[in-house]
């Protein structure tokens, strides 16, 4: 037995990725638990409208943040304050409150909701977006997100690798293909796959699920294209990294799991800490999210969603010209660092 | 034309993997690069695919498309059939009338009523001789073998030489590796690599004239440090003897290396 302990120690000491991964996840775990996955929302931002909008603001629950504060607004631009994203609860002071809640943000609404005591008691709640609070109207659009990154990280990835792994890739670089039909001709196949499951999804959303898609098609398709791009670009360069598709689902793993808690997908960003919430903003599926859940569930103008698309857009260029130039590398003759991976039996 | 590389160093950190080495690759010539472990062979293999550079020398290999490089594992796309691959090696070169040519090396390596089987569901051997067969379609100017027979069965060498000399006869230069040294006496030229440093090349019986002294049968080694078991009996290095019986490539590579690690002691 002491052998057998003796030796699983020696290669996992060897086995940095897993090393790491058994350290890195539990900590990642911790912050994502200790630090984001709250479901009591403690900040809700919020718009008073209307000639009473300071007493209202003045006499609110503490979690209602108020970021807008227009006495000459109205019902008009509370609802567009809500589907541009700027704020989640907007109050419209008058004969008669009306307070209009965003449905799109599921724990948030409901943290609204149940808050609304401190509102005076003829104030009128309507939930926009999602009246009914449903829980696949908010998760369908978001598990596109999902769905199109565990594809293209985690499928495309295992995909590539497994050339290198069969010795086919080093192969590749010898016939008269070039690097760009290689690479091109590697990730188009999982290109279109990716496309099918999002059309499959969000029909099965919108028919079987009955989630609305208010907004317009070509914002739908250009947050596709860009985020497919960021997904495959994601699962190339983690395949360049990674030397067997052990590796690459480590890695994966890695990238995929922040990706989901952190996102605002599941839990508000709001709710997070500030520092946990910074991290949220620098993953790609934080802004398919707001997008997708701006063009099924808000109908949002493109205004409203010009931000998320472009830095999706930065993002994409970004990791798919890393992922190119890095694949382009490994296709390129090059001076070996260390001796080449040998098969059983085969000498260098 | 003749392509080959010369003077090639490579370095692994402080190991040196290649020191100055060169070789012609001639057309129409079976060329076998041969030595032990980590003698270098696979080094001097990518670098003549193409794939890998040294860090000195100089290296002339035919215009792109015009190599092909079996690599040292697999080579073959498991999840493809056997007729798939050869259809995908078909499509990247852009072959025409490939057809006859490929059911001809299929059937020649004997795996040709495989055509429907995955590649990844063939035995060793005949995942090799598909690969081998893959690197033959193209016709290439250059083909590079890199222990394609290495844990192959007897019958599938054979098919395997077949197809190598096959090549051969078909104008293209071929470098193989491999660690047997009955196979590196089919070949036209042979280089013998230790340790990264050319021992000995030439034809085979050019580096079978170079060896030092001879080697000779005996049932009971005279000096047990410079001999070696040889089936039942003993093969004896005499550095002074001027005739002993055939000597063979492997009687010179074990020699070789006797000869290198008395110099290093």
């Amino acid at each position: 037995m002491k052998a057998m302990i003796l030796k699983e120690f020696r290669q996992m000491r060897r086995d940095r990725r897993t090393v790491a991964l058994m350290v890195g996840l539990p900590v990642m775990m911790l912050i994502i638990f200790g630090y984001a996955a709250r479901f009591d929302v403690t900040e809700i931002k919020t718009a008073a409208l209307g000639p009473g909008a300071s007493v209202v603001e003045s006499s609110l629950d503490p979690a209602f943040n108020v970021v807008v504060t227009d006495p000459s607004g109205d019902a008009t631009i509370a609802k567009e304050l809500l589907r541009d994203s700027k704020a989640a609860v907007a109050i419209v002071t008058g004969p008669q409150i009306n307070v209009y809640v965003d449905g799109t943000e599921l724990f948030l609404a409901q943290s609204a909701m149940r808050r609304t005591n401190s509102l005076p008691s003829n104030a009128n709640v309507e939930v926009l977006f999602n009246p009914e609070l449903s829980t696949s109207a908010v998760m369908v659009p978001s598990l596109i997100g999902m769905i199109l990154l565990f594809l293209g990280t985690v499928i495309t990835s295992l995909g590539v690798v497994r050339e290198r792994e069969q010795g086919t890739l080093e192969q590749l670089a010898v016939t008269p293909l070039r690097p760009v039909d290689v690479i091109v001709g590697k990730i188009a196949p999982y290109f279109l796959v990716a496309v099918i499951d999002m059309a499959v999804v969000t029909i099965v959303g919108v028919f079987l699920f009955n989630v609305p898609f208010r907004g317009s098609f070509l914002m739908y398709s250009a947050f596709a294209l860009v985020y497919l791009f960021v997904v495959l670009g994601l699962g190339v360069l983690i395949s360049t990294v990674s030397k067997s598709q052990g590796e690459a689902i480590q890695l994966a793993i890695m990238v995929l799991l922040p990706q989901v808690m952190l996102s605002g997908m599941i839990f508000p960003l709001s709710s997070m800490a500030a520092g946990v919430r910074w991290i949220g903003y620098l993953l790609p599926l934080t802004y398919f999210v707001t997008g997708m859940r701006g063009v099924f569930l808000k109908g949002s103008s493109f205004g409203a969603l010009a931000m998320p698309l472009m830095l999706l857009t930065l993002m994409a260029v970004v990791i798919f010209s890393l992922a190119v130039l890095r694949f382009r590398r490994d296709l390129a003759p090059k001076q070996a660092e260390t001796e080449p991976e040998l098969a059983p039996g085969a000498a260098a | 034309m003749t392509w080959g590389v010369s003077k090639l160093t490579v370095r692994f950190g402080h190991t040196v993997a290649l020191s100055n080495v060169s070789m012609e690759f001639e057309p129409g010539t079976v060329h076998a690069v041969v030595g032990g472990d980590g003698a270098g062979k696979t080094t001097l293999l990518r670098i003549a695919a193409g794939i890998g550079l040294p860090h000195e020398g100089s290296v002339h290999l035919p215009g792109p498309g015009r190599i092909s490089y079996v690599p040292p594992d697999g080579g073959v796309f498991a999840d493809l059939t056997v007729d798939e691959n050869m259809q995908f090696i078909a499509d990247a070169y852009k072959l025409a009338d490939w057809q006859a040519r490929a059911d001809e090396l299929l059937d020649r390596s004997a795996i040709a009523e495989f055509g429907g089987r995955l590649a990844g569901k063939l035995s060793g051997g005949q995942r090799r001789k598909l690969a081998g067969s893959m690197g033959l379609l193209p016709m290439p100017d250059l083909l590079v073998l890199d222990e394609v027979t290495t844990g192959v069965d007897p019958v599938s060498r054979m098919d395997l030489w077949r197809l190598i000399a096959a090549a051969a006869a078909g104008g293209a230069a071929v470098l193989v590796a491999t660690s047997y040294l009955d196979e590196a006496e089919r070949a036209g030229r042979v280089l013998l690599l230790h340790d990264g440093a050319v021992l000995a090349s030439g034809s085979p019986d050019e580096v079978r004239a170079a060896m030092k002294g001879t080697v000779t049968d005996v049932a009971e080694p005279e000096d047990p440090a410079t001999a070696w078991r040889m089936g039942r009996r003993w093969r004896q290095w005499l550095p002074d003897g001027v005739s002993g019986g055939p000597v063979t490539l492997e009687d010179v590579a074990i020699v070789s290396e006797l000869q290198t690690n008395r110099g290093a002691r």
